[in-house]
């Protein structure tokens, strides 16, 4: 069940009957709405991006932002090699900077270096699948990778999951943090895919990323933008919260 | 400036551990790390009580002092140069998981009251399309009383948010089950 603090237009629910991994994993109790104290409006994000970034300009390779060769065999990964940028924004519009991005994706065969991972689609040995990078102080990222495959699963007959990068952002409070699936436009396993139909229909758009001719570089990648927009703190009046929370039942 | 749409949540799915434990997250202190040693260990179940054997457990918490590592905490109580609060650990076939952390400081709820020591929770797997969040309470800190969290949650629910004492081999483990669904469910909050 979902409460307040869910806004159901973009919001998909966690009983989700068509993708059957719900039906045993989302609560059924319902959520309890809190305000956001300093242990809401705090989170590690930061933190974590500081330590990176110190990182970063002590090894040049700590930010891991080039998936097609972060195998590090001197060798490149296979596929369609592909250039994903955006800005990370906040509700009002502003760019958070030094946000960080961590992502990991199926090979360009569909396949996951994973071992659960039973696809019998090859693995590439020169591709590892996962990578990170922070935001510029204008809250833009950029990664280079390959174009994923589609993969079958078994939540249903003849199940494929359209291609996507999962994506995984903390923003700058614990309220922010965002799990997250980018798709490709035009992929016609889109309305096929329960993870997919899980979100609203009027939200749907906001996970599907725009080919971007601008940011495709001759003879090099084709580009691809995708914006993501986190959740923020409120300035939560805190004094009605047990009144409005007895109110309520 | 425009107002902008959320992004939606999408599940983490099964295969998550290459992108966010790249490297083991669970172990929170160092030698130098002050406050009073504790493991948090637990189980997550699903609804049929079978264990969650794809899950991550996040954690983001005040040092000993009951500071966070954060610009919007601006008290004077110390940072701990040693401690930053946040922890991460995957489940196994058992579902269980471990972190190694210290128990947190008391910090403010609002002008007035004080918060009970928590940590702040969330649950990612596959097959939630939306992580979810909750908090670990101490079962044997007597502060839970006026924590004004707990008093909104339904007291029989309760229980599912404190942590039980226990020692090993001289060790204070806090044990902490999550139940996705179902008897004993867990109390999830909407932030």
């Amino acid at each position: 069940m979902d409460g307040p603090g869910r806004d159901p237009s973009t919001f998909p629910p966690y009983l989700y009957e068509a993708y059957r991994a719900t039906t045993r994993r989302a609560p059924k109790q319902p959520l309890i709405p809190l305000p956001h104290t300093l242990s809401e409006i705090t989170g590690p994000g930061p933190a974590l991006s500081g330590a990176l970034h110190q990182t970063v300009q002590g090894a040049a390779s700590a930010e891991d932002s080039d998936l097609t060769t972060n195998m590090g065999t001197g060798t490149e990964a296979m596929g369609e090699r592909i250039i994903v940028t955006g800005r990370v924004l906040d509700e009002g519009g502003t760019p958070l900077p030094n946000t960080l991005i961590e992502i990991w994706q199926a090979n360009a065969a569909g396949r996951y270096r994973h071992r659960v991972d039973q696809h019998h689609a090859p693995l590439d040995p020169n591709f590892l699948g996962y990578g990170r990078c922070l935001t510029t102080k204008d809250g833009a990222y950029r990664l280079v990778t390959i174009r994923p495959g589609a993969y079958p699963w078994q939540n249903h007959p003849n199940a494929w999951r359209p291609a996507h990068i999962h994506f995984s952002l903390f923003g700058s409070s614990w309220v922010s943090r965002l799990v997250t699936q980018m798709y490709f436009p035009g992929d016609p396993l889109q309305p096929l895919d329960p993870i997919f139909n899980s979100v609203p229909a009027a939200a749907r758009a906001r996970l599907i990323a725009q080919y971007a001719h601008d940011v495709t570089q001759d003879g090099y990648a084709l580009g691809f933008r995708f914006d993501i927009v986190l959740h923020g703190p409120n300035a939560t009046p805190f004094e009605p919260y047990e009144t409005a929370q007895r109110a309520t039942r | 400036m425009t107002r902008r749409d959320l992004t939606p949540p999408q599940t983490v799915g099964p295969f998550f551990h290459g992108g966010l434990l790249p490297e083991a997250m669970n172990v929170l202190v160092t030698g130098e790390t002050a406050g009073e040693r504790i493991r948090i260990e637990g189980c997550v179940y699903d609804g049929d009580g079978a264990p969650v054997s794809d899950a991550l457990v996040e954690i983001w918490q005040a040092n000993a002092a009951g500071r966070y590592r954060h610009p919007a905490d601006r008290r004077s109580a110390p940072l701990d140069p040693a401690f930053t609060g946040f922890g991460r650990a995957g489940t196994d076939e058992r579902g269980f998981y471990w972190l190694e952390t210290i128990k947190p400081g008391r910090v403010p709820f609002d002008a007035t009251r004080t918060q009970a020591p928590h940590l702040n929770v969330f649950v990612f797997a596959r097959g939630l399309l939306d992580h979810l969040r909750t908090r670990l309470y101490f079962d044997d800190e007597r502060t839970n009383t006026d924590d004004p969290v707990l008093r909104v949650v339904p007291q029989p629910r309760r229980p599912t948010l404190l942590a039980k004492h226990q020692t090993a081999g001289g060790r204070v483990i806090y044990r902490y089950d999550v139940v996705l669904q179902g008897d004993g469910e867990t109390v999830f909050f909407t932030l």
